[in-house]
């Protein structure tokens, strides 16, 4: 007898973790009567942005995730907002590449960190007064202190381990099976505040949240314990370099309230609001720096 | 500005600080270039086009480790980069 040898299907694998991607351009504005045209490529360890910005104002992005090429990435982003306002490569007059893959950005007339560039970002998104900025970014984390130009006076960064990070949060998002973007809401859904835990290490906290799951705690329980831990590791590297008012948070972790709320609660202090994705900052930093070389030239 | 290179672990804080302020025009002749036995400090151009010292990269994953020798128990009473570092430009956070 002839059995059927029928393959295991493997079940459907929801991506919890996966972040909204997102394309905007400002209607408003034509940029065919601009005279200065200039992106920032930011491309990072799990997300890419590309920034227009136009006579010095912003006028569009693209915030896409990160592929496993840079040069890719960094094309696919600047692809996608250029599609949007029927641009072409030859119209921008200078391009600065940041991030980590910020020296594979094919098309980049210069690279600048990416700390130089969210401070740059900052003081456009939130004004002259911004002074600390934190940037939770995919796989690091960053304190920055800047002047009112978003010159940066002191700064220090932690890529050396995931805990803190948007990366984190994503494997909690998964661990938890709720949609990254449901996390900072549930947070609070909570009867009494649970302790932290481990703030050192993701894989410590994951294993940590599995255990807490399996001792009774409800999934928002868990969620509230992961948010507190990262807002407790992310304090202690900004109390490291001190806060100072005029404080301002990018990155993708920005928009998870779960996190900036319990920041705000252990510094005391409130963060600014912006109307601008914070998880544009970087690239935008870094168009401003280009809209500043070609207007200098310019000038000269 | 003060720029920090280094990083916090579940052992602790290694930051190695660097005064770009004091850093720049460098009065020690880069004494920190070659007075460092790892040879960790190196000259870039940073983003506003400054000539300063920064840590090596894959050595600010490493710092507890790379400065290890040169602590106290290493035999050191004084640390070889801040000594060399005459403006006072460099600090050790351990």
């Amino acid at each position: 007898m002839n059995a059927e040898v029928i393959a295991p299907t493997a079940p459907e694998k929801k991506e919890f973790w996966r972040w909204q991607e997102n394309t905007w351009v400002d209607e408003t504005k034509d940029w065919k009567t601009a005279k200065i045209i200039t992106c920032g490529i930011d491309v990072g360890s799990v997300s890419s942005q590309a920034v227009l910005v136009v006579d010095g104002e912003l006028y569009g992005f693209n915030s896409m995730r990160t592929g496993n090429n840079s040069p890719d990435s960094a094309t696919n982003a600047l692809q996608g907002v250029m599609d949007k306002c029927g641009m072409k490569l030859e119209d921008i007059h200078y391009v600065v590449g940041t991030g980590y893959g910020r020296v594979n950005v094919p098309f980049a007339h210069k690279a600048i960190t990416e700390i130089a560039c969210h401070a740059r970002g900052a003081n456009y998104m939130g004004g002259n007064g911004v002074r600390t900025i934190l940037d939770m970014g995919g796989q690091d984390c960053k304190a920055i202190h800047c002047d009112e130009k978003g010159k940066v006076t002191n700064f220090l960064m932690n890529d050396k381990c995931a805990a803190g990070t948007g990366r984190g949060m994503e494997v909690i998002s998964d661990l938890m099976q709720i949609p990254i973007a449901e996390l900072g809401p549930r947070s609070f859904d909570v009867d009494v505040e649970p302790a932290a835990v481990s703030s050192v290490c993701v894989v410590f906290a994951k294993s940590e949240a599995l255990g807490l799951l399996k001792a009774g705690y409800t999934k928002n329980k868990v969620i509230a314990a992961y948010c507190q831990a990262m807002a407790e590791r992310v304090v202690s590297l900004l109390e490291r370099i001190g806060v100072e008012e005029g404080f301002f948070i990018t990155g993708g972790i920005a928009k998870n309230p779960g996190v900036v709320k319990r920041i705000e609660k252990l510094l005391g202090i409130k963060a600014m609001d912006t109307k601008i994705d914070s998880q544009i900052a970087g690239a935008l930093g870094a168009a401003l720096f280009g809209y500043t070389l070609m207007a200098k030239k310019a000038a000269a | 500005m003060i720029a920090n290179y280094g990083y916090k672990d579940g052992s602790g804080e290694y930051y190695i600080s660097i005064d770009t302020d004091k850093c720049i025009g460098c009065t020690a002749a880069r004494a920190c270039l070659t007075a460092c036995p790892k040879q960790m400090f190196e000259i870039i151009t940073d983003d506003y086009d400054d000539e300063v010292a920064w840590i090596k990269k894959p050595n600010c994953r490493t710092l507890a480790y790379d400065c290890a020798d040169c602590k106290p128990s290493g035999g050191y009473t004084s640390l070889p980069c801040i000594t060399a570092c005459t403006p006072g430009a460099i600090k050790h956070s351990w």
